[in-house]
């Protein structure tokens, strides 16, 4: 799941293990939560809470792939917590039926209408985000927290600080089923985690077999060559922040649902959370590296852990500073594996030219004469 | 090397360099070097791109230790373990890309790193003091509370110098000084490097540009390939003299294909201009007319500074022209876009392959194949089959030599990695190729591949290819033309039979100029 290295694998039995222990090593801190919470608790290992515990990651997971894609362009995206509880409220909102007063009616948006409209505001708020850090070079950590007050601001001023509460829509008016994307399921399986799946597949196909996945890549490691090879830079940027604010008004529609209650508050530090996930996953902030099963598991792992806590009764406050333990090491452990990286890349060859070596010795690859022959 | 230390030296010499000589593992950067750097007179090193004068340079400035040798200081033997240990010693180096704060004043900026305390913190009024002290006798226009950035690059070059000057300095190396400076400023370069001289103060002088440093020097070191070719004084040469030994016999880098007829103008560039977003009124690329016809191979010769790079990537659309157009196959390209230039069939393979070329983070692979992934895509998604046959494709055109394309970008040598950013340009079945400086830090052989490629291109596809260099030699190898670009403008055009020292004196700026 994690990125294979395949280059310079040596025969050393032990070396061999340690390196696979490390490389998925957020696979394996995985199975270590589970294996802890279930010797600390007998509810813990069980399907029931397993499911659960699913339909909380789902949420985690949407805002986490949303973030991936920001976040392999180089870029970082504050505002997911923020768009997911405006586009709770704005389902909520829709939900309750819009009056529309100068004729004197109030229309109720059937469920698919409500989920379409909530998308397409996600998609908004991020497209804002993503406009202002092409064009206008917003730095990203900027705009984006602006985006993250903006959006909670209008969020309160929808409801005047208020929950809606009646989200289960009414029979007579054909608007039912809203519960259905959070309580329901599907073989067993909550459909939040359904919609995980899917969103994640998606996300799969598109950083692994389309264009679209290999520019933003490229982007995020080096946008100067992306875009000399012909790759729109610009545009990508825009869409990768968009796509991020999809993902987190469907998120914000899942949550919604599953407490078939929209609150302006739902979500607040969300987006910490989603950085934390595409991080553990592997994730490089500085772009470039980074994949969809990776992130996944960083969501389950940072899922697990937090309800983990919660099942064996450690208080609120520890349950904190052991989550950001967990943030702490991951983000150590990664600089640990992309520093080692990048040693080996600038090794030198035997063959190679002593150029390399002027560039190593004084790290000025830029020197117009810094190569001799 | 007979002419090697033959004339007695006159003056007091403050250091010498005797049979030093530097290798990296099994090449010889430099072999066997032996000078004098006398009292208050200036010895300019000479040599191309390659030819050892930065390792030399490192050297004297404790930046790299030599694999042999001996340098004395003022009789006694030195070495240096670190460029702070030589400054100690009262060596400094002013390098070619400044190392000033410009958001933080003059003073600030001598004092870095070294502030003078008082009983309060910073003694600002003592650093003012010396820092005004040290600027009379440089430019006296330079007050040391003006900002860095509000300065012109030959003030901020001064301020350098008088950083130099402030840890007592007795031995100055300027690499390349000149190169950003306008004529006027040179002028007031050289008065200060003349000022320098009278309190004693050796320079160490390092320049492309032969008729200024000759201007300035009094002793001249030449190396080529890393041997030292000659050492004379000022009195006993001539341009000439330095351009025999620089030159040398040189390496076949092939000839002018010549079997095919050129096709119609493939590429026609219309009075571009850039202009120089620092410098009001001036031009980084001046109303500049050129035309390339296909199958044809055109030589940019010109200097640092001369506008080869800005004309080239504007051309490619990274920079936008202030004036002109660009004409692909009498199609008027002014307006797109890179990628749309690209799909019409105009690609730059730029000068700094690092910062401009590759994705490290991607295999050789999808380097070969980021800038053609669009002729490998069915229905949205990318074809794994037809791509494997695009990178393979290309890697048997530039024949890379990799651990297949699965390999990572840093495993590959420059000259490999170099034949990736070319493969990846050529996938997109282009007309018209630009490239800059495309042999810049990669070394002979692949040097003499690389031109093959392009003229086997132009010859087998009637490719039209537009490629800059700054090393005279590279003119002489597959250019049907050479045109040689000094300050944005078209200094003289060459055919295929021109010689270097016709293409250095025509790109050799004097400073009367």
């Amino acid at each position: 799941m994690t990125q294979s290295t395949s280059a310079s694998t040596r025969p050393h039995g032990n070396f061999d293990l340690l390196r696979m222990l490390f490389n998925g090593r957020a696979f394996f801190a995985l199975i270590a939560i589970i294996i802890i919470f279930s010797t600390l608790s007998p509810v813990y290992f069980s399907t029931n809470n397993f499911l659960t515990m699913s339909s909380h990651v789902a949420i985690y997971g949407l805002l986490a792939l949303g973030m991936l894609l920001v976040i392999l362009t180089g870029g970082i995206d504050l505002s997911v917590g923020s768009t997911l509880g405006l586009s709770g409220v704005i389902a909520g909102f829709l939900m309750q039926g819009v009056g529309i007063h100068a004729f004197g009616v109030t229309l109720y948006p059937p469920v698919w209408a409500v989920v379409i409209l909530t998308a397409m505001l996600g998609a908004v708020v991020g497209g804002i985000n993503g406009v202002l850090i092409a064009y206008f070079r917003v730095p990203a950590f900027v705009a984006t927290l602006g985006m993250l007050y903006v959006a909670r601001g209008a969020a309160m001023l929808m409801t005047n600080g208020l929950t809606f509460n009646t989200l289960e829509g009414d029979p007579e008016l054909g608007n039912t089923g809203f519960d259905w994307l959070g309580f329901n399921g599907l073989l067993g399986v909550p459909v939040s985690v359904w919609v995980l799946i899917a969103v994640a597949v998606i996300g799969m196909l598109l950083l692994r077999r389309t264009p679209y996945g290999r520019w933003v890549y490229a982007i995020g490691c080096n946008a100067r060559a992306a875009e000399l090879s012909g790759v729109p830079v610009k545009r990508v940027q825009v869409s990768v922040y968009l796509l991020s604010g999809v993902c987190a008004a469907i998120a914000g529609l899942v949550l919604s649902s599953q407490l078939t209650s929209a609150g302006p508050t739902a979500g607040t530090t969300y987006e910490m959370i989603a950085i934390a996930a595409v991080v553990i996953g592997g994730a490089a902030l500085s772009g470039g590296r980074g994949s969809v099963g990776g992130t996944l598991l960083g969501a389950f792992v940072i899922g697990f852990l937090s309800d983990g806590l919660v099942i064996i009764g450690v208080s609120a406050y520890w349950q904190m500073v052991f989550t950001g333990g967990v943030i702490i090491l991951a983000v150590l452990l990664n600089s640990v594996q992309y520093r080692g990286r990048k040693k080996r890349s600038t090794a030198i060859p035997p063959s190679s030219k002593p150029g390399g070596v002027v560039d190593a010795v004084t790290g000025n690859r830029n020197s117009k004469s810094a190569v001799v022959s | 090397m007979s002419e090697l230390t033959q004339h007695a030296p006159t003056d007091e010499i403050v250091l010498s360099a005797k049979d030093v000589a530097k290798s990296f593992g099994n090449v010889h950067a430099l072999k066997t070097v032996n000078f004098d750097i006398h009292r208050g007179q200036v010895t300019t090193l000479f040599g191309e791109n390659g030819a050892g004068k930065s390792t030399l340079m490192k050297i004297l400035s404790g930046v790299i230790q030599p694999t042999s040798g001996e340098i004395t200081l003022n009789g006694e033997p030195v070495s240096f373990s670190s460029s702070v240990d030589a400054q100690r010693m009262g060596i400094s180096i002013i390098h070619q890309e400044l190392s000033l704060a410009p958001n933080m004043n003059v003073r600030d900026n001598i004092f870095m790193g070294r502030e003078i305390k008082g009983a309060s913190g910073i003694n600002y009024a003592e650093e003012a003091r010396q820092a005004q002290k040290l600027l009379a006798d440089l430019d006296g226009s330079i007050d040391p509370l003006d900002m860095v950035e509000d300065l012109r690059l030959g003030q901020q070059q001064i301020i350098e110098i008088a950083r130099a000057l402030s840890v007592e300095s007795r031995i100055l190396i300027m690499d390349e000084p000149t190169s950003a400076l306008s004529a006027t400023e040179v002028g007031v370069l050289f008065d200060v490097i003349a000022r320098l001289k009278r309190q004693g103060v050796s320079i160490v002088y390092i320049s492309h540009h032969l008729e200024e440093a000759l201007e300035v020097t009094d002793h001249a070191v030449v190396l080529r390939d890393g041997l030292m070719t000659a050492y004379a004084k000022r009195a006993d040469i001539d341009l000439e003299w330095i351009v025999r030994n620089m030159v040398g016999e040189g390496f076949d880098l092939g000839s002018p294909p010549v079997d095919h007829e050129f096709g119609a103008v493939a590429l026609n560039i219309e009075n571009l201009s850039v202009a120089d977003a620092k410098v009001a009124g001036r031009f980084l690329v001046d109303h500049l007319s050129l035309q390339v016809r296909a199958g044809e191979i055109v030589c940019l010769y010109g200097l640092m500074g001369a506008g080869r790079t800005e004309l080239l990537e504007c051309v490619a659309g990274r920079l936008p022209a202030d004036d002109g157009k660009v004409l692909l196959g009498g199609k008027d390209i002014s307006r797109l876009t890179i990628s749309e230039r690209i799909e019409q069939g105009l690609v730059l393979v730029p000068e700094d392959r690092q910062r401009d070329g590759l994705v490290q983070t991607q295999s050789v692979g999808q380097n070969l194949s980021l800038a053609s992934i669009k002729d490998f895509t069915r229905w949205l998604l990318t074809s794994r089959p037809r791509e494997t046959e695009v990178i393979d494709n290309a890697i048997g055109q530039v024949r890379i030599k990799a651990g297949g394309a699965h390999a990572e970008i840093g495993s590959l040598s420059g000259g490999n990695q170099q034949k990736v950013v070319i493969g990846k340009m050529l996938a997109t079945q282009p007309r018209v190729v630009l490239l800059d400086e495309p042999s810049r830090g990669i070394d002979i052989g692949a040097k003499a591949e690389v031109f093959r490629l392009l003229a086997q291109g132009a010859a087998q596809k009637g490719l039209a290819v537009l490629f800059s260099t700054s090393e005279v030699g590279e003119c002489l190898s597959i250019a049907h033309r050479v045109v040689v670009l000094s300050k944005g403008r078209i200094k003289a055009e060459f055919g295929a039979d021109v010689t270097k020292e016709e293409i250095m004196a025509a790109s050799g700026e004097s400073v009367a100029a």
